[in-house]
């Protein structure tokens, strides 16, 4: 019998080395089977990160700007090329068995997009996958970004879904690596500032149900 | 003798990349530890040791493409 329980954990703002930090942990106690699939829920400070397949040739702007506005670059050891984090983003970072749940790795990703569609459509937003790239799309606009990391089939990393997003960020990088890509998040397509409480609730909900896991209802680190 | 295989990834994705070697081509391997990381588009992954042993043929070195069913390594079992 697989166990299908997954607790969520809702760290807030928090910095990005910190959360790293704590994904390596829950990684390390997932692996050895010490306890059940996680789903972490959080916002970062302004950060870019750079991927296993990144450069720092997307990066746009100089040391002294990054430093006048605050923000930090990372290169970290999860698949994709730079991306944005900062606050009103709402990044999940699920620790799961993959072998446990039978799911392969890329069949992985398209369920992370499927949970974030679903999350979209709660809210009467028509999002998409496009062919051939990975994360989810509001018509030719980018508003989730996905990259993973899987040690010993347990996977770390995940997701970021524009909600409040300041989307000038993402001008001063080629997200991606893709020149000229143009993001978007929830608030601009709704046109309406959208609380980040019920949005990690949303998501939570469509998490579960597409991953077939149990939920519920209560999730400690919200009530 | 134990093949490590590059796993099915899904999908209709069928090849990724050799990313990294945690071990060399002699050295001694415990079953379950990442033995080779794999880099597709967006994910990064770790193939673990299927047995305890030494790593006794490596066939894709950094940055060669692998594809689905392809033998990375093979691995000499331990005795007894």
């Amino acid at each position: 019998m697989i166990e299908t329980y997954c607790s969520v954990i809702d760290f807030g703002l928090i910095d990005y080395k910190k959360a790293y930090k704590a994904q390596l942990e829950f990684l390390m106690s997932r692996q050895l089977n010490e306890i059940s699939d996680v789903l972490i829920l959080l916002e970062h400070p302004h950060v870019y990160t750079i991927g296993r397949l990144g450069s720092k040739s997307n990066l746009l702007i100089n040391q002294r700007e990054l430093k006048k506005r605050e923000i930090f670059v990372y290169e970290v050891d999860r698949g994709g090329d730079i991306t944005y984090h900062g606050p009103g983003q709402l990044v999940a970072y699920p620790i799961m068995n993959l072998k446990l749940l039978n799911l392969r790795i890329i069949d992985y990703l398209r369920k992370l997009e499927e949970s974030v569609i679903r999350f979209f459509e709660d809210f009467g937003v028509n999002s998409t996958r496009k062919e051939g790239l990975t994360g989810v799309w509001v018509r030719d606009k980018k508003i989730a970004s996905i990259g993973i990391g899987v040690k010993k089939w347990v996977t770390y990393h995940g997701i970021s879904i524009n909600i409040n997003s300041d989307l000038d960020y993402f001008n001063l990088i080629n997200p991606c690596g893709i020149r000229k890509l143009r993001m978007t998040s929830l608030a601009s397509v709704l046109d309406t500032r959208i609380d980040m409480h019920s949005a990690k609730r949303t998501f939570i909900e469509s998490f579960m149900e597409v991953f077939g896991f149990r939920c519920d209802g209560k999730i400690p680190a919200l009530d | 003798m134990t093949k490590v295989i590059l796993p099915e990834l899904g999908s209709g994705v069928n090849e990724a990349t050799v990313s990294y070697w945690h071990f060399e081509e002699g050295d001694k391997v415990t079953e379950g530890e990442d033995l080779v990381e794999m880099t597709t588009d967006k994910a990064t992954f770790n193939i673990p040791a299927p047995c305890s042993g030494v790593l006794s043929e490596v066939n894709f070195g950094e940055g060669d493409a692998v594809k689905v069913g392809d033998v990375i390594a093979v691995i000499e079992e331990a005795e007894g």
